[in-house]
């Protein structure tokens, strides 16, 4: 069954960048208040789901050719290897380090590595999501 | 406000074990979500309810809430999250391969495939 | 601090991480794995190794101090369970590599491995109860994955069962962990042990007690909860069998042995006498299965529950001597059931069957199989000087010793039904005439029995060097019995 979806298709080209922009806030936002990359990365693939829902799966495939298995990989690796590079410090798992630095136009900025694990978590939350999505569409 | 968490909680256990005990493989997975709901409020109410703010370093108030709770709620949502779409992604291909969601029926017999 | 502890936890992580990304190469897949296994048994040994010249090993997560933060904790037991654990590992890996067909391999079976061991050898790592929670999450969602994998519809049935008797526990575990912190205001294990012994018992502690006993019994397959293992173990290939009868249900045993001996040890009143109780019908159902069916992985099935029973028979007299004998018994177990599920493996795929009925004669196309089994067969019953011998011997005496003389009495009687039984499986699969499928002729069995053949020749062995390895048991039997030592190590660095 074919069903005219114009009304979505372009409600979606519009807000999907809205809503990507709005997770990268979350994303970033989390490190000192509400959001992080959990939240941050559902949302991102919600963004991504409703760009399926408004086309079909083989055109979201051409838009972002992404192994979204190996993103899971790359993700895990993300976290664990900011875990572990602690080790290589003499401290304990999973210590942190960080630093403030004054960087042209944001000011004052705090450096931390648990960004570089948070995106870890991004990028699991999205693989993670988008297989599962996947697995049950494409055998329709 | 404990008093109404714990018939809120009691209503949840309720329900979900009423789900969990029907036939159908989708009511259950229903179930278990609405249990695991009921166990994370359990937590929220057992860490004690109190007035302050969330405990974050942003929110600059005077008394802050025990942010224990709140990390293990988080931790054991994403948890049933993971579990509960894995259920669901093995119950869809269960019923493609087996054709039926009637848990009578997915039964088996000893020993037999 | 020490970061040795993390290490057999790391090491399969990463692997698996690795393995992800790589999952289209069946070879690198293998040879990393192999590799990774090696290692991890290597780093196990060396933490075992200072865990018993230095004491208790702790480790604070991210640098929190020890009640705020997650402590990891190596103690004898739990360092030993450890490097059994990655031994049995490497052993199902190796087989596997023969065995597991490939259509399984693409299917992330290799990095799925390495996450059931992360949280396998989390849990027995770690001293924090809610961290045991998602160690315990980690390792049943890895189980879930490879239960099912393969997709037969045997397999898909048994997994939305066995998924659903679990998620169940879970979300007790919960409501459990809930609890608890409502009532001590802690999570790090240690300092619970320590709240405890401060406040005295009180009625809800036993509940709390009877709750974890339901959680860790659901795994752990105690006596009315072990209803869904039976199905649940049967589906899965040899080598996934192994490893859950080998390790899933033993991280629920030591959980009750962790948690009744840290936590519940002032009141030896109802939930010690409860695990008792269930301990004694847990051999009981356990020896009606396994002298009941002609299914040779039904019988080895059955004797797990046989096994879990007496070791925690053994844990609830509470007694260093009993505990002893539960935490020799405990590694034994773990070692020859690997063995006996691998072989039973090689048997099934040679008959073709799994009914004893059907099958016989083997003796004379494969000797070296049927001399292995043998050997294990009598390993798994406690023959002298074999390793079921010593483990058992301590459990009973103390038992009598204790004046529970129905349960020791239960024990001994229970190795009876576990020599019938499996001689149930050496007689009906080796002797008789020749019965193997005609389309077949030999098939080289060599390589699978390699693996199984080691943890053979290790029980054996383990069994002979009883003498020398004495005196490392009951160093972990002592933590057991002296809960201070622990909650110094962990809370006074």
């Amino acid at each position: 069954m074919k069903t005219n979806d114009i009304i979505l298709q372009t409600v979606t080209k519009i807000t999907l960048f809205v809503i990507i922009l709005f997770s990268i806030y979350l994303f970033f936002t989390g490190h000192y208040h509400p959001g992080g990359g959990f939240i941050g990365g559902l949302m991102a693939s919600g963004a991504i789901v409703l760009l399926l829902l408004a086309y079909d799966i083989e055109m979201v495939k051409a838009i972002l050719p992404v192994d979204y298995r190996k993103m899971i990989g790359i993700g895990l690796l993300f976290s664990a290897g900011t875990g572990a590079g602690a080790l290589l410090a003499g401290k304990p798992f999973l210590t942190h380090a960080y630093t403030y630095a004054n960087l042209p136009i944001l000011g004052k900025t705090s450096l931390h590595t648990a960004v570089l694990f948070d995106t870890g978590v991004f990028l699991v939350v999205i693989g993670v999501t988008m297989t599962i999505i996947q697995t049950i569409g494409e055998s329709d | 406000m404990e008093i109404l968490m714990s018939f809120l909680i009691g209503i949840l256990f309720m329900t979900a074990t009423y789900l969990m005990l029907s036939k159908s493989l989708l009511r259950i997975i229903v179930g278990t979500g609405l249990l695991s709901h009921g166990a994370h409020l359990l937590i929220l109410t057992m860490g004690d309810l109190k007035r302050g703010a969330a405990p974050l370093l942003g929110e600059n108030a005077e008394s802050y809430v025990d942010p224990l709770p709140q990390a293990l709620i988080l931790t054991a949502i994403v948890i049933s999250f993971g579990v509960t779409s894995f259920f669901l992604v093995l119950a869809y291909r269960a019923y493609q391969e087996l054709g039926t969601d009637n848990m009578d029926r997915l039964r088996g017999k000893e020993g037999h495939e | 601090m020490n970061n040795l502890l993390i290490i057999p936890i790391l090491i399969p992580l990463f692997t698996g991480i690795i393995l992800i990304i790589f999952s289209s190469n069946i070879r690198l897949q293998r040879t990393i794995s192999g590799i990774s296994s090696i290692v991890t048994i290597i780093f196990t040994a060396a933490l075992a190794f200072q865990v018993y010249n230095d004491g208790i090993q702790t480790m604070n997560v991210s640098n929190w101090e020890a009640p705020f933060g997650i402590t990891l904790v190596s103690d004898m037991l739990s360092s030993l369970l450890v490097l059994t654990t990655s031994i049995i590992a490497a052993a199902c890996l190796f087989y596997s590599f023969w065995s597991i067909g490939e259509d399984r391999e693409k299917f992330y079976y290799y990095p799925i491995f390495q996450f059931l061991i992360v949280g396998v050898n989390g849990a027995f790592t770690t001293g924090d109860i809610f961290n045991l929670f998602v160690f315990f999450e980690v390792m049943l969602m890895s189980s879930y994955v490879l239960l099912v994998l393969g997709g037969t519809k045997i397999q898909l049935r048994e997994t939305i069962k066995y998924i659903l008797v679990n998620v169940i526990s879970s979300a007790l575990f919960v409501i459990t962990v809930a609890f608890l912190y409502s009532v001590v205001g802690t999570l790090n294990m240690a300092h619970i042990s320590a709240r405890i012994a401060e406040s005295g018992n009180s009625g809800i502690l036993t509940v709390i007690a009877v709750l974890f006993l339901i959680v860790f019994g659901l795994k752990g397959a105690i006596f009315p909860l072990y209803f869904w293992l039976p199905g649940s173990y049967y589906a899965p290939p040899a080598p996934v069998m192994a490893l859950f009868g080998a390790l899933l249900t033993k991280v629920g045993v030591y959980s009750i042995t962790r948690t009744y001996t840290l936590f519940f040890y002032h009141d030896a009143g109802f939930a010690i006498e409860l695990l008792q109780i269930l301990a004694i019908f847990t051999i009981i159902a356990g020896a009606i299965g396994a002298i009941a069916f002609h299914d040779v992985k039904k019988i080895i099935i059955y004797n797990i529950i046989i096994a879990v029973g007496v070791i925690l028979f053994g844990v609830s007299i509470m007694n260093s001597e009993s505990v002893t004998g539960s935490i020799f018994y405990l590694i034994h177990d773990m070692i020859i059931k690997a063995a006996l599920f691998l072989l039973v493996g090689i048997i099934v795929k040679l008959a073709g069957t799994a009914d004893l009925r059907k099958m016989g004669g083997f003796i004379h196309t494969y000797p070296g199989l049927g001399w292995t089994f043998f050997i294990a067969s009598l390993a798994l019953a406690g023959i002298p000087p074999l390793s079921g011998f010593i483990g058992k011997l301590l459990i009973v005496r103390s038992g009598f010793e204790d004046e529970s003389f129905w349960g020791a009495g239960i024990v001994l009687m229970s190795s009876l039904v576990v020599l019938f039984s499996i001689m149930k499986i050496f007689i009906g699969a080796f002797w008789g005439k020749a019965r193997v499928p005609k389309n077949t002729g030999k098939v080289p069995v060599t390589s699978l029995l390699a693996a199984p053949a080691l943890l053979t020749a290790l029980a054996v062995l383990y069994g002979l060097g009883t003498e020398a390895i004495y005196p490392v048991i009951s160093l972990a039997a002592e933590t057991l019995k002296n809960p201070d030592i622990y909650i110094n190590a962990v809370l006074k660095e």
